[in-house]
C-alpha cells in the first residue's frame, strides 16, 4: 500500500482518499455491476460494528463520507475535523479488510443496484454519455460501472465473496491524507491498521478496444443529446499538458471557443462542453451539447468544427486565461482537505508518483502556444465515436465529408 | 476567526463582508431582491433572463469583454435566480479583488441590447427544454404552482416557453429599471478582502445607480387571478413516456427563515431523510426499496415548505408512500431519541466547520441572509444553534408538520391517468 500524507495546518479538517485495485475492469464479464456490488457489501458492517453502528460511528465522528468504483479501482473516502482521522482511520481499515459480507443483506443491496440502472435509463445526458463511453473504450472498459441488469441479477454471495478476496489487498492499494494532521502520526495510523494487510499481484489491464461510428437511440424528448467522443493521450503523456490546454481553450470557461462560439453567439444550446478522461492505458475528449431537435444537426457540426479548427487561430491570450484559470485552481485547492486528497491519490494512481501543487502549476505555467499548436497539429482529432438521443437520427458529419471528398 | 464588517453606502447598496485575511481566496457577489415571485404573468421568467443578459455587455464592455475578463481573472464565476433573489458571483485570487469588482459592479448596467436579447431568448427556451427532459421532469415546480398557486411563490423561475417567446426587451427594461435600485440590493464578500478598498471602489462606481429612471409608476398590467398564465397547468399527475422509474414529490408548510423552530427543523430533516443513515434511509434506501427517500425543509422570508421526494419502481410506489407516511406519523407521535439528535447534532456541526472553511461557500448564506434579514450569524453561531436544539425542540417540530395538515403531492410516471 501507498502512503501519501500532505500536512495543510492552517485547517481545521483532514481528509483521506483510498484505492483499491477492484474496479470494473477486473469484474467476470457476465457478471456486470460486480465491483460496485461489492463496494456497498464491504460495508453493510466490518470488524466488531454492525452496518447500523458504522453509520452511528461514522455521524458522530462528523465524517462526509463517499464510495464508488470507477474503471480500474474501488475508492472511500472521507472528510471531517481533524480530531477524528485516526478513527475514521481505523474504521476504514476494518471496512476494506474485515468486512462481514452479511449473505441475508445481498438481495437489499442488489435491490439498490437496480434502482440506480432504472434511474439512469430515465437520464438521458446519463443514457448517451455511458452508450459513448461504451463505444470509445470498448465492451470491457467502457462498461458501466454500476453494471446491468441482467449481471447485478445473476451475482450470488460467492460471487461477492470471491471478488472481495481476489481484489481487496494491498497491492497497488493508495491511501492519500491530507489536513490538519503531523505526518509521522499519519504514518503510525496507517502502519497500524493497514500494516498486517496482504499484498498481492494485481491483474494487468486489458488494452482498450474501441471504435469510431455513430449510434442513434430513439426517443420523444424535448431536447436532442448529443455526445461525441475522440481518442487521445491519458494524463502522465508526456505531451499532455500540451493537448489539455487545447481543450481548455475550447472548453473551459465563459471566453471558451465552444461556449462562446456556439452558445454565446448563435443560441445553439444550453450546455455545451468538451473534457479529458484518462484511464491508465487510454484516454479520451469527451464532449456533450443538447439543444432541441430543429437545431441538433447544426450544433453537432458546428460543435466539431469547431474542435477540428482550434489551430486556425488560435492566440496568446486564449492560453493565459486558461494558464491563469487552472493556477487559481491550484491555489484555491489548498482551501480543501478532501479536494487535496484526492487529487493526491488520483494523480499517484496515474503517474506512479505523487505531483506537487508548485510541479504542476510550473509544467502549465512553461507551456507555449507553439507547442500547443504543434500538438494539436501532428494530431488533428478524427475518428469520432458520436452517439445522438432525441426524436431524429443526425447525419454524421464525418460521412459527409468522406463523400464530399470523394 | 472571520471578521464581520458591514455599512450602507450613500446611495443605499448595502456591504456586507466575513473577512479572514489568512484565506487564499476571496469570494463577492451582488444580491438582489428579484426573483420569480416578484414577476407578473407578462413578466414571468424575466428575472432569470436578466440575469443571463448581465452577462451580455455593458456600456463599456461587449459580451466577449465580460466573459473573457472574468476569464482573465481565473476566477470561478456563475449566476443564478430563485423564488426570491438573484445572485452573482465570482471567487479569485486576493490579488484580483479590485478588478472583479470593477467587472461585476459594471455587469450590472447592462445594455440589454436588442440583438442580444433575441439571441439569448433562444438559450432560454433550451434551457426550459433541457429541464423538461430531466428527472423529475418538473415535478417540483408543478409542485409549487399547485401549492402556492401558479402566481407569487408558485411562479416558475425559468417561466415558460410561451412567456419567454412573448418577452420584449423593453419589458426587460422597465423591469431591470425597478428591481435593480441599490436600495433592493447586497454586496456580499468573503475571504480574503480588503474591505475598505472594497467600499471605496463600490461607492464611486455605484454613484449613478440611484439615478436609474424609476419607472415603477408606470404600473404593470395586473394579473386576471381568474385565468391560468399561459403554459401553466395544474394537474397532480403528470404523465412521461417510456420511464423507468416513477417520481413523487410533496409539498407542505414548513418552517419560514425567521420561524424560531427552523434549526429544530433541519435537525428533524437529517433525523428523517438524510441519506446514510436516517430513518428513511434505513427503511427505504438501504433495503432497495426505493432509489431516492427523503425530506427537507425549504426557507423562504415569509413561509416555508416541507418537501418530500420518492423515487422508485412504479409498481412499488404505492406501498413506500404508505412506509414514509408511517414514518412521519410515528414522528409526530413519538418524537425522537436522544441518540438520534446527538448523532444529528455531531454530524451537522462537522458539516458546518468543513463547509465553512472555503470562502464560496460562506458567501451566500452571508449575502442572502443580510438582503432579506439585516442578520449576520457568524460560523460560530450558527454551531451555538444547531447544538442548542433539544429533544423537545425537534419532537415539537415533528409534531407541528407532520400532525397531518395541508400537503399536495405531484407524481410523474408512464402510467396513463
Amino acid at each position: 500500500m501507498t502512503v501519501l500524507v500532505q500536512p495543510m495546518p492552517w485547517l481545521r479538517t483532514a481528509a483521506f482518499s483510498i484505492a483499491i485495485r477492484a474496479g470494473v475492469d477486473v469484474e467476470p464479464r457476465d457478471l456486470g455491476g460486480l465491483s460496485g456490488l461489492t463496494c456497498e457489501m464491504v460495508q453493510r458492517g466490518a470488524g466488531k460494528h454492525s452496518s447500523r453502528d458504522l453509520v452511528a460511528i461514522q455521524d458522530n465522528l462528523g465524517m462526509d463520507r463517499s464510495s464508488g468504483v470507477s474503471v480500474s479501482t474501488s475508492n472511500f473516502g472521507a472528510s471531517m475535523p481533524a480530531e477524528s482521522l485516526k478513527e475514521a482511520i481505523e474504521l476504514y481499515a476494518q471496512i476494506v479488510q474485515n468486512p462481514h459480507l452479511p449473505e441475508d443483506q445481498l438481495e437489499d443491496a442488489r435491490m439498490m443496484s437496480l434502482q440506480e440502472i432504472r434511474a439512469n435509463r430515465d437520464e438521458p445526458t446519463h443514457r448517451v454519455m455511458q452508450t459513448l463511453r461504451q463505444m470509445h473504450y470498448g465492451p470491457v472498459l467502457g462498461r458501466p460501472s454500476n453494471g446491468t441488469e441482467e449481471g447485478i441479477s445473476k451475482i450470488t454471495q460467492s460471487d461477492v465473496r470471491e471478488f472481495f478476496e481476489s481484489h481487496y489487498h494491498a497491492g497497488e492499494s493508495i491511501i492519500a491524507i491530507a489536513g490538519n494532521v503531523d505526518s509521522t502520526l499519519a504514518y503510525q495510523w496507517v502502519e497500524d491498521s493497514f500494516g498486517q494487510w496482504q499484498s498481492n499481484p494485481v491483474t494487468d489491464q486489458e488494452a482498450a478496444s474501441g471504435e469510431g461510428g455513430y449510434e442513434h437511440i430513439h426517443s420523444d424528448s424535448s431536447q436532442t443529446h448529443i455526445g461525441f467522443a475522440y481518442r487521445t493521450i491519458p494524463y502522465g503523456h508526456p505531451d499532455y499538458f500540451r493537448m489539455r490546454a487545447g481543450i481548455g481553450i475550447l472548453s473551459d470557461g465563459m471566453s471558451s471557443r465552444l461556449f462562446d462560439r456556439v452558445r454565446e453567439q448563435q443560441g445553439l444550446c444550453y450546455t455545451v462542453t468538451a473534457s479529458c478522461h484518462s484511464l491508465k492505458q487510454d484516454a479520451g475528449v469527451f464532449g456533450y451539447a443538447g439543444t432541441t431537435p430543429e437545431r441538433a444537426q447544426q450544433t453537432l457540426d458546428v460543435t466539431l468544427h469547431e474542435i477540428s479548427h482550434l489551430v486556425d487561430d488560435l492566440n496568446e491570450a486564449e492560453l493565459r486565461r486558461w494558464q491563469t484559470r487552472i493556477q487559481s485552481l491550484l491555489i484555491m485547492e489548498q482551501e480543501s482537505s478532501a479536494s487535496r486528497a484526492s487529487s493526491l491519490a488520483s494523480d499517484y494512481y496515474q503517474l506512479g508518483h505523487p505531483i506537487s501543487t508548485e510541479e504542476l502549476e510550473s509544467a502549465i505555467e512553461a507551456l507555449t502556444l507553439d507547442q500547443v499548436r504543434e500538438y494539436w497539429k501532428a494530431h488533428p482529432p478524427g475518428d469520432y465515436r458520436i452517439v445522438t438521443l432525441g426524436p431524429d437520427r443526425l447525419s454524421n458529419p464525418q460521412d459527409s465529408h468522406t463523400s464530399s471528398v470523394n | 476567526m472571520p471578521e464581520f464588517r458591514e455599512t450602507t453606502l450613500s446611495n443605499g447598496l448595502r456591504v456586507a463582508a466575513e473577512i479572514d485575511s489568512r484565506g487564499y481566496s476571496a469570494a463577492l457577489g451582488y444580491f438582489v431582491q428579484a426573483g420569480s415571485r416578484n414577476e407578473t404573468d407578462q413578466q414571468s421568467g424575466l428575472s432569470h433572463f436578466l440575469e443571463h443578459m448581465m452577462f451580455k455587455g455593458t456600456e463599456k464592455r461587449s459580451a466577449a469583454d465580460v466573459s473573457r475578463e472574468l476569464d482573465e481573472l481565473g476566477g470561478q464565476g456563475n449566476a443564478y435566480t430563485t423564488e426570491e433573489q438573484t445572485v452573482y458571483y465570482a471567487t479569485v485570487l486576493p490579488k484580483f479583488q479590485d478588478k472583479l469588482v470593477d467587472l461585476l459592479t459594471d455587469m450590472l448596467s447592462p445594455a440589454l441590447s436588442n440583438e442580444e436579447f433575441e439571441v439569448e431568448r433562444k438559450v432560454i427556451l433550451e434551457e426550459i427544454a433541457k429541464y423538461e427532459d430531466q428527472p423529475p421532469f418538473g415535478a417540483f415546480e408543478r409542485s409549487m404552482e399547485v401549492h402556492y398557486g401558479p402566481r407569487g411563490l408558485g411562479r416558475r423561475v425559468l417561466g415558460t416557453a410561451e412567456s419567454i417567446r412573448a418577452m420584449t426587451a423593453s419589458k426587460m427594461r422597465e423591469y431591470f429599471s425597478t428591481m435593480y435600485r441599490p436600495d433592493n440590493m447586497v454586496l456580499a464578500a468573503t475571504g480574503n478582502i480588503d474591505f475598505d478598498g472594497l467600499v471605496n471602489q463600490v461607492e464611486k462606481l455605484t454613484i449613478s445607480w440611484n439615478s436609474r429612471p424609476d419607472v415603477s409608476s408606470v404600473g404593470f398590467q395586473p394579473d386576471d387571478p381568474q385565468t391560468l398564465p399561459d403554459g401553466i397547468a395544474l394537474d397532480h399527475h403528470l404523465y412521461v413516456p417510456d420511464l423507468h422509474q416513477s417520481y413523487l414529490v410533496r409539498i407542505g408548510d414548513g418552517p419560514s427563515e425567521s420561524s424560531s423552530d427552523r434549526y429544530a427543523s433541519r435537525v428533524l430533516a437529517s433525523i428523517l431523510g438524510d441519506e446514510g443513515g436516517s430513518r428513511m434511509f434505513w427503511d427505504l434506501i438501504d433495503t432497495g426499496r426505493a432509489e431516492v427517500a427523503t425530506v427537507w425543509p425549504h426557507e423562504f422570508t415569509d413561509c416555508g415548505a416541507w418537501f418530500t421526494y420518492l423515487v422508485c419502481s412504479p409498481d412499488d410506489l404505492i406501498a413506500n408512500r404508505k412506509q414514509i407516511e408511517s414514518i412521519f406519523n410515528d414522528v409526530a407521535l413519538h418524537g425522537v431519541t436522544d441518540d438520534e439528535l446527538n448523532q444529528t447534532i455531531n454530524k451537522a456541526s462537522a458539516g458546518i466547520i468543513m463547509q465553512s472553511e472555503r470562502p464560496s461557500n460562506r458567501l451566500f448564506g452571508l449575502g442572502s441572509r443580510w438582503l432579506t434579514n439585516q442578520e449576520h450569524l457568524s460560523t460560530d453561531d450558527r454551531l451555538n444553534r444547531i447544538r442548542s436544539v433539544t429533544v423537545d425542540d425537534v419532537s415539537s417540530a415533528a409534531k407541528t408538520y407532520f400532525d397531518g395538515g395541508h400537503f399536495n403531492e405531484i407524481v410523474v410516471s408512464s402510467e396513463e391517468k
